[in-house]
Parts: C-alpha cells; sequence; structure tokens
C-alpha cells in the first residue's frame, strides 16, 4: 500500500510538470503584459520594470527560471498585489479557502449521504420526492444566485448572521458561505448515494444480510452503504479540490479573503506567477485528491487492489 | 420496389418519434417546461419589441425605484417635484393642483414671465405637453397646465434608472442567443467529429480520441479565462470558441453510437451498394444518432447559460448597454440591501429558465431511452 502511495506520488511530478508547462506557455501568448495600465509608462520605467521581474530576457529562459525557483519553493512576486509574494499571498488566503472548503465538504458527505439513504430507503414516498425536490433545485440554482439571496434573507432581513465578511474565522461569518458552497454538493451526493443506495439494496449481499435477520439499520449501514458510496467517493474527489481552494462568486459575494479570486484576477491583469501559483495549488490539490479517491476505493470495495 | 419498400422503414422511423412524443406528453414536468421555454423564447425575441421602456433608456427620475403594478410617478411625489422644477425656472408657486392626469400651477414672478418657461416641466421626465392656459395682463402671473407621463416599472429600475424588466427581457433574448450559438458551434463540430472517428474507426479513431482526451484533461474555467483574454469582450467570437470547447462530450457521445450502428444490417447494404463513406455518414448514421444527440443538446444549453451568466457575472461577458442574467444578478447582489428587487427577478428568470430546460432534458432522456422501450 505504502509502495503504492509512493509510486503514485512520484507519477505526480510529471504530471504537474507538464501542468505547470502548459499555463506557463498559454498564459504567455495572451496578449498585454502586467504593467499595461489605461495610461501607457514611460518607455524607460517600463523597460526597467521588465528588467526588474525578468520580462526582458527570451520566454525560454524565463521558463527555465521560474521552474528553477519553483524546485525551490518560491512562487515568485505578484505584479499586482505589489509589496506581496505569491506565497505570501497564497499562504494568507489559503487557509481560508481549505476551512470553508473542508467544513462544506464534509456538510456535502453527511447531509448528502444521510438523505441519499433515508430516500432510498422509502424509495418513491414522500420523502423521496421531497429529497428528489430539493436535490434538483441544489443542483439548478447557479451558486451566484443562492449566495446573494442566502446573505438578503438570512444577513439583511432576518439578520440572524452577517451578510458578509471574514472577522477572523468566527464560526457565525462561516455559516452562509459553507451553506452556498454546500448545498450544491449535498444535491448532487444525495442523488448519487439514492441511486447506488437502491441498487445495492435489492443486492445479493444486501438480501442474505436481511435474510440472516440483521436489523434494518445494520444492514444499511455496514453492508449495503459500503457499496453505494463508491459513486459518490469518485465524484468527490475533484469537487474536493474544486471546494478546498475557494470559489471566485462565494467569496465576491461574501467578501472572503480567499485565494477563489487570484486565478481570475491574476489572468485578468496578467500577473504571470500570481496565475500560475494558483494553478501550481490547484493542480497539487487535483492530483491529491485522486489519489485519496484511488485509496478509498480500496479501502471500501474489497474487489479493487493495488499491488 | 423503391415503393413497396418505402411505408415500411418510413412507418417505424415515424413510430419511434411518436412514441418518444406521447412519452414525452405523459410527463407533466417536461411539459410544463416546453410551455415555460416557448414563453421565454417569445419573451426573448418579442419581449424587447414590445416593452415600453427601452432597455437602454435612463429615467433619472426615477432611480432605483422599487417594483410595483401602480404607475410612476407617485402622486405624493408630483407635487415636490413640481415645486422643485418652478423654484428652477425662478417663479414663486401661488397655487398648484393635481387633477388626474393633469397637473394645474398657477405661479408668479417679479419680472415678466417668458412663454418658453414651459419647456422647464417638459424638461422633467414627469411631465410633458406643459402649456400656458392665462396669462395676467401684466405678464408677471400665469396659469399652466402639463400632463402627468405615467409609467409603469413592474420589475422596478436599476441604479441608473432603466427599467429591469425591458433589462431582463434583453438579457433573456442574449442568453437564449449565446445558448443556441455556443451549442450549435459544439453540435456541428462535435456531430462531425464523432462520427467521422466513429465510423473509420482503426488508428484514425484511436489519435482522433485521444486528442480528445488531451483536450479534456485542460482545466475549462483556465481555458474560458484564457479565451476572454484573448478574444476581449467580444461575445459573439468568445461563445462560438465556448462552443468549440463544449463539443467534447458531444464527440464521444456520437462516436460510440457510430460505432454500434457501423454494424448495423443497413449500413452494410448502403455499403453493398457502393454509396460513399460521406454519403453513409449523412443519410444513415448521423440521423440515427439524434435520438441521445437531441438529450445532450437540451442538457448543453443550460450549461452554456449558466457559463455566460457566471463570466457576465465576474464582469467578463457582455459589455453595457446591453445585458445579461449574470450581469444583473451581480449588480442585484451588490444592492441587495436598498433594492432587493434588483436581485430577486433576473435570479427568478434565470432560475425558471434553467429548471425547464433540465426538466425537458430529463424528460427526453426517459422519451428516448431504449432501455425502457
Amino acid at each position: 500500500m505504502l509502495r503504492y502511495v509512493l509510486r503514485r506520488l512520484l507519477g505526480a511530478i510529471p504530471t504537474l510538470f507538464l501542468i505547470v508547462t502548459g499555463a506557463f506557455f498559454l498564459i504567455r501568448i495572451a496578449p498585454g503584459g502586467p504593467f499595461d495600465r489605461e495610461r501607457t509608462l514611460e518607455p524607460t520605467v517600463m523597460e526597467n520594470l521588465n528588467r526588474i521581474f525578468q520580462l526582458d530576457k527570451p520566454l525560454w529562459e524565463q521558463y527555465l527560471h521560474y521552474l528553477g525557483n519553483l524546485a525551490r519553493g518560491d512562487f515568485g512576486p505578484s505584479f499586482i498585489y505589489r509589496d506581496f509574494t505569491v506565497a505570501e499571498l497564497l499562504a494568507a488566503g489559503l487557509p481560508v479557502s481549505m476551512t470553508l472548503g473542508s467544513l462544506a465538504l464534509l456538510t456535502a458527505l453527511l447531509l448528502g449521504g444521510l438523505l441519499g439513504c433515508i430516500a432510498a430507503l422509502y424509495q418513491n414516498s414522500w420523502i423521496d420526492y421531497a429529497v428528489i425536490a430539493t436535490a434538483t433545485f441544489g443542483i439548478t440554482v447557479p451558486n451566484f444566485v443562492l449566495a446573494p439571496l442566502l446573505a438578503l434573507i438570512f444577513g439583511v432581513w432576518l439578520s440572524w448572521l452577517p451578510a458578509g465578511g471574514w472577522n477572523g474565522g468566527t464560526p457565525a461569518n462561516m455559516v452562509l458561505p459553507v451553506i452556498a458552497l454546500a448545498l450544491p454538493q449535498v444535491a448532487v451526493v444525495a442523488r448519487l448515494i439514492r441511486g447506488s443506495m437502491i441498487e445495492a439494496l435489492r443486492a445479493d449481499h444486501v438480501r442474505t444480510a436481511r435474510a440472516y435477520g440483521l436489523p434494518t439499520r445494520m444492514v444499511v449501514v455496514t453492508h449495503a452503504l459500503r457499496s453505494a458510496c463508491l459513486p459518490a467517493v469518485s465524484y468527490l474527489g475533484p469537487a474536493a479540490a474544486a471546494l478546498l481552494t475557494g470559489s471566485i462568486v462565494i467569496e465576491q459575494i461574501f467578501g472572503l479573503p480567499g485565494i477563489g479570486r487570484y486565478f481570475v484576477t491574476g489572468a485578468l491583469n496578467r500577473d504571470y506567477t500570481l496565475v500560475m501559483g494558483t494553478v501550481v495549488v490547484i493542480a497539487v490539490f487535483v492530483v491529491l485528491f485522486n489519489l485519496i479517491v484511488d485509496i478509498l476505493y480500496a479501502a471500501l470495495d474489497p474487489r479493487v487492489r493495488y499491488d | 420496389m423503391t415503393d413497396a419498400a418505402a411505408p415500411g422503414p418510413q412507418t417505424v422511423s415515424r413510430s419511434l418519434w411518436a412514441t418518444a412524443w406521447l412519452r414525452l406528453r405523459r410527463n407533466r414536468a417536461a411539459m410544463v417546461s416546453l410551455w415555460v421555454l416557448g414563453f421565454y423564447i417569445l419573451a426573448g425575441i418579442f419581449g424587447p419589441m414590445i416593452s415600453p421602456h427601452n432597455h437602454a433608456t435612463v429615467y433619472r427620475e426615477f432611480v432605483k425605484v422599487p417594483a410595483s403594478l401602480t404607475a410612476y410617478p407617485r402622486p405624493d411625489a408630483i407635487l415636490p417635484q413640481a415645486e422643485r422644477v418652478l423654484s428652477r425656472a425662478r417663479l414663486t408657486l401661488d397655487e398648484i393642483a393635481l387633477d388626474g392626469e393633469t397637473l394645474r400651477i398657477e405661479a408668479s414672478s417679479s419680472r415678466e414671465i417668458d412663454p418658453r418657461v414651459t419647456r422647464y416641466l417638459d424638461r422633467s421626465n414627469l411631465f410633458s405637453n406643459a402649456r400656458i392656459t392665462e396669462t395676467s395682463p401684466d405678464g408677471t402671473r400665469v396659469v399652466m397646465e402639463a400632463d402627468v407621463a405615467r409609467v409603469h416599472f413592474l420589475f422596478g429600475t436599476d441604479a441608473n434608472g432603466r427599467d429591469l424588466l425591458a433589462r431582463t427581457l434583453i438579457s433573456v433574448r442574449i442568453s437564449l442567443m449565446i445558448g443556441a450559438l455556443a451549442t450549435a458551434v459544439a453540435l456541428v463540430i462535435g456531430v462531425a467529429y464523432g462520427a467521422t472517428a466513429g465510423y473509420l474507426g482503426g488508428r484514425i479513431d484511436t489519435l482522433m480520441m485521444r486528442f480528445v482526451d488531451i483536450l479534456y484533461a485542460l482545466p475549462f474555467i483556465f481555458f474560458v479565462i484564457l479565451l476572454v483574454v484573448f478574444f476581449g469582450r467580444n461575445v459573439i467570437l468568445m461563445f462560438i470558441a465556448v462552443g468549440a470547447v463544449e463539443w467534447l462530450d458531444m464527440a464521444r457521445i456520437v462516436r460510440g453510437q457510430t460505432i454500434s450502428l457501423r454494424r448495423r444490417e443497413f449500413v452494410q447494404a448502403a455499403d453493398a451498394l457502393g454509396v460513399g463513406s460521406g454519403g453513409i455518414l449523412r443519410r444513415h448514421i448521423i440521423p440515427n444518432t439524434l435520438g441521445p444527440v437531441i438529450v445532450y443538446v437540451t442538457l448543453l444549453i443550460p450549461k452554456v447559460i449558466l457559463l455566460e451568466s457566471f463570466l457576465s457575472f465576474l464582469g467578463l461577458g457582455v459589455q453595457e448597454p446591453l445585458t445579461s442574467l449574470g450581469v444583473l444578478i451581480s449588480e442585484g447582489a451588490k444592492d441587495m440591501r436598498g433594492a432587493p428587487y434588483m436581485l430577486f427577478y433576473p435570479s427568478l428568470a434565470l432560475t425558471i429558465l434553467l429548471f425547464a430546460l433540465n426538466f425537458l432534458g430529463d424528460g427526453l432522456r426517459d422519451a428516448l431511452d431504449p432501455k425502457d422501450r
């Protein structure tokens, strides 16, 4: 098992390398530069800026330079957030995004799983239909509609919770963003679990367990759920990577200092180092969660073996 | 022989679509969605034409007025406004009365009043057709009448005083247009690519699908942002590009269908009769892949509309004075304390549209699903 994990981690290095290379050249071929302003800068100023940030060197030299720095863990300085290095920006924003993301992920897993199981157990009853309706609602309503409505209802009209801001991470400030992040995921997980649970409840091993006279709760939790959560696990792998690296919409609406906005603002302002830093972080998360999904698969499904 | 053979396959193929239609008709959610969608399309095409307000017209007197069924200006707002206008015209107000739709003003001045003073009233959006009915002999007192222009803002107005209903209608048009455009691009590329790869098979197929796999691996949002960076704010061009990204799933679906169709008797028969590859693809393969393709298209349209709204929400979409549901929602989210209706109506419009498209897609999938037949 350990050897498998190590091999996968080593195998991730070429993947990351390819992603970094692709992203580096793609963002560079985009027209414009980081110092393009409404009012053009003096040529000498521009020249100096380019020299300081080594933008005057040939592209391949910049690329090698960047790779070398990256290997040493140096993401470089940010072009638009003056006085900050990309590493500082990420270190400040990532804990916020990860806290919110992991809470949302936990909510999605627990609530979605619970709703899905209940719906499957009472298939075609009003409970089932209520869960399906909620899930359809959660999947269809986009998060940039849901988030402001939540802020409006619970933050402004009812004044139960703060409508925005981070405030050092007090729990009250986290409730609404976590709900807005989690609800679409809850909906998808509930639908996936419901579907696979209905199938699992009809499976032979579950029927056998029932024939032995085991209580329903035990049959569901220990026998059916194990195979039923496989699709949800493979869905939640990439979803977790996306949740933990922040959502620009949620951060913008609730005014949170996460890292979701860095990618878009970085790309639009040609802040090359910031874009690259975000891409690297996202790629690492994706690779990591794909690995976790595969390990979980082996743990859940005895037919899957990694030797 | 052709005459005898023709009705056979024709009735069969007609019954396939007829069965699907019958099944769809029994699905109440899908039928309601179909009506809603029809309404949206009509609203998108004709709504901006018959709307009493233009989406770009600015009503300076009515900035951020709440949605209401009764007409603006409110009676209690007319008199202060008239007083303001008169003070700007340097007239002393002696008597003012509102009689239905006409405003009657008696005003005086220390000097002789120029008859052109009515223009002050006309210049305000509230009043029109101002006229002097009586003038005192020395010309220092006048009685003026003006019609009060009554306007309805069913959805209220935005932060610049533009009618939100007209803006919602125009953005529905934009959303539907972009959804149709990007989906059409994806449809054409995906079907042609997938059918070619599936029909030719072998090494070409492997090569073509490997290319699709590579494109799949690119992070989608990165790609979209890059497209924005490349094409700037040219929305049409951008959505052709988005369509050119979204064709991957379509190509996979069509390829899978084509591989199973390629071995069917009617394709072999056409091949044996000497029909070329292009002819077989056009006449036999592509028409038979339409079922799943239609389902996928109805699910792709909401995806594209959502993507457009998302980009507009971030401020990367259409340009003023044109607007889109994403822009309206983002403006509403900024102003939700003072003007919650600005968030509410565009959100509702987008959500209903997405619901209708999703339900219709689900209904079509159930209706066309060969598994249940």
